[in-house]
């Protein structure tokens, strides 16, 4: 693919702290390379805007590979900007035409407090994690690995569930503002697991306790979450997360289950 | 047993209360249309059947608590989670494009309120303050020949069909029924279903007002 440069108009969300109101500016990204991935369009504005003397766009990012879940933010209306199955640090320029005006948002939830411009406060994602999003293993030397058998089908249906990286992309994107998508993704990845029996109940219990209690919405079968999401986790995981949730109000015991399909 | 009880606080419980209490109606839905059916038999046909329900009074009065109580649960619980999950937003987006929702979905607080007030039309028109008390088809047959009474049935019926079909769609979901392998028959029954009901229903008025159905 041929390189082009792309002139671009960027009105960015910029506010100076959770309680501060915020305001669009707008800003110009001349001579983007379509090779660029589209946080390195930004680094370019910020350099342009540091030179200036201007405080620089605050953006998250860690990896930049598409795996920590770090970055995010609305491109015009949507979550991780238009490419499907795709982070916004793995997004490239060429998606976009010479001339383009661009929004930038951040996540907008009362979940996720703006931290400044385009970073928000993800730390409910952790306490909802803490309320059970673990198990408990016995600790000391490694255990044999095939001691626990677990079948390739499970397996599967496991690893997908766990493709989430917490970006909050579904939360972005839901109408709720629902965090049903993550949540939902965490209960199965463990309750589809021999490992994840013990907690299983108080698993579901908990977490969508502390999930309610961050203020997120809740579910209304829109399936915006599955769109945004970069991982592609599906809404079936939902499901299977209100089936948690029956079950875990209906018995009572902790006791070691294996998983059912 | 004290969490199955409070499960109806968590987002989740409400949706689930939600979607019980629409599957008790859609039950009723269904049945109503298939009784209504009778009108195509004629006036004889149409009052018999009427008369034989107003007979089974347990069963009528059963059935009218039931769908109360159901009315009520799935009403509260809209209001509920309705307000939280405008809360849960915040500030508002200033570009917002949707990826996947459809019509049926965005607007359910439209055809779900239109619906609610359509239901109390309906009971005050034939139930409650009747033209003709117990001539049914009659008062069904010229009801409908007023084409401002027979509008609001056909309105009340197409928010109904909108409504039906993200419900049943909806509630399989949240019922926990969601597997690759029958998530496309759960979108085409949920589409016949209401199509079906939404379809039947206005050929009523319609009927009526093309003069197949006559006093
Ligand atoms: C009378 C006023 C009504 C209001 C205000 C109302 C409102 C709503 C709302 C807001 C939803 C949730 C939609 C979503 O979460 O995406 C819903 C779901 C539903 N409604 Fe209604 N509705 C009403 C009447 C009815 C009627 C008459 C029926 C049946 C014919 C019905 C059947 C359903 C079903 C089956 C669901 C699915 C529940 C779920 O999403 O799991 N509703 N309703
Ligand atoms: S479910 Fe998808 S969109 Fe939501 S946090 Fe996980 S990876 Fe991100
Ligand atoms: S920076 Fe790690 S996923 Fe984007």
């Amino acid at each position: 693919m041929s390189e082009e440069l792309l002139n671009l108009t960027l009105h960015v969300w910029r506010q100076d702290g959770p309680s501060q109101p915020g305001r669009f500016e707008t800003h110009p990204a001349t001579g983007i390379s379509t090779h660029m991935s589209f946080l390195e369009m930004l680094d370019v504005v910020n350099e342009d805007l540091i030179e200036k003397g201007k405080s620089p766009i605050a953006f998250d990012y860690d990896c930049r590979e598409g795996i920590c879940g770090s970055c995010g933010m609305v491109v015009n209306g949507v979550a991780h900007g238009p490419q499907r199955l795709t982070t916004i640090c793995q997004l490239h320029m060429r998606q976009f035409n010479d001339g383009d005006e661009l929004w930038l948002e951040p996540w907008r939830a009362s979940g996720f407090p703006v931290v400044k411009d385009l970073v928000v406060d993800r730390s409910a994602f952790d306490r909802i994690v803490q309320a059970g999003g673990y198990i408990s293993i016995r600790t000391g030397s490694a255990t044999e690995a095939n001691e626990m058998p677990v079948a390739k089908a499970m397996a599967d249906q496991a690893m997908d569930a766990a493709e989430c990286i917490g970006c909050g992309a579904c939360v972005a994107a839901c109408p709720n503002a629902s965090a049903s998508l993550f949540t939902a993704a965490k209960i199965s990845h463990l309750s589809l697991l021999p490992q994840g029996q013990a907690e299983r109940l108080d698993r579901a219990r908990n977490m969508v306790a502390q999930m309610d209690a961050e203020g997120f919405g809740g579910c209304t079968n829109h399936g915006e979450c599955e769109a945004a999401c970069p991982k592609g986790v599906s809404l079936r995981w939902i499901a299977r997360m209100n089936r948690e949730v029956v079950r875990s109000a209906v018995k009572s015991d902790s006791g070691v289950k294996t998983a059912r399909r | 047993m004290q969490r199955a009880l409070t499960l109806h606080q968590t987002t989740i419980g409400k949706k689930l209360v939600m979607a019980l209490s629409g599957l008790v109606i859609v039950g009723f839905v269904i049945g109503h249309f298939l009784g209504n059916l009778n009108l195509y038999r004629g006036q004889e046909a149409l009052d018999a059947y009427a008369h034989f329900l107003q007979g089974l009074t347990p069963v009528l009065w059963g059935t009218r608590l039931l769908l109360l109580l159901a009315f009520g649960v799935h009403i509260t619980a809209a209001f509920s989670l309705w307000s939280r999950n405008n809360k849960a937003r915040g500030s508002r987006y200033k570009k917002h494009q949707d990826m996947a929702t459809d019509y049926a979905a965005r607007t359910m607080y439209w055809s779900g309120p239109i619906l609610l007030l359509f239901v109390v039309y309906h009971l005050l028109h034939f139930t409650i303050l009747p033209a003709h008390p117990g001539e049914v088809y009659r008062n069904v047959v010229e009801g409908f020949q007023n084409p401002w009474i027979a509008g609001v049935y056909i309105v009340g019926n197409i928010a109904l069909g909108f409504h039906l079909f993200h419900g049943i769609f909806s509630a399989t979901q949240t019922l926990g029924a969601n597997h690759p392998r029958f998530n496309s028959y759960r979108r085409d029954a949920a589409v016949a279903i209401s199509a079906a009901i939404t379809l039947g229903n206005l050929s009523f008025p319609i009927s009526v007002l093309a003069g197949f159905v006559t006093v």
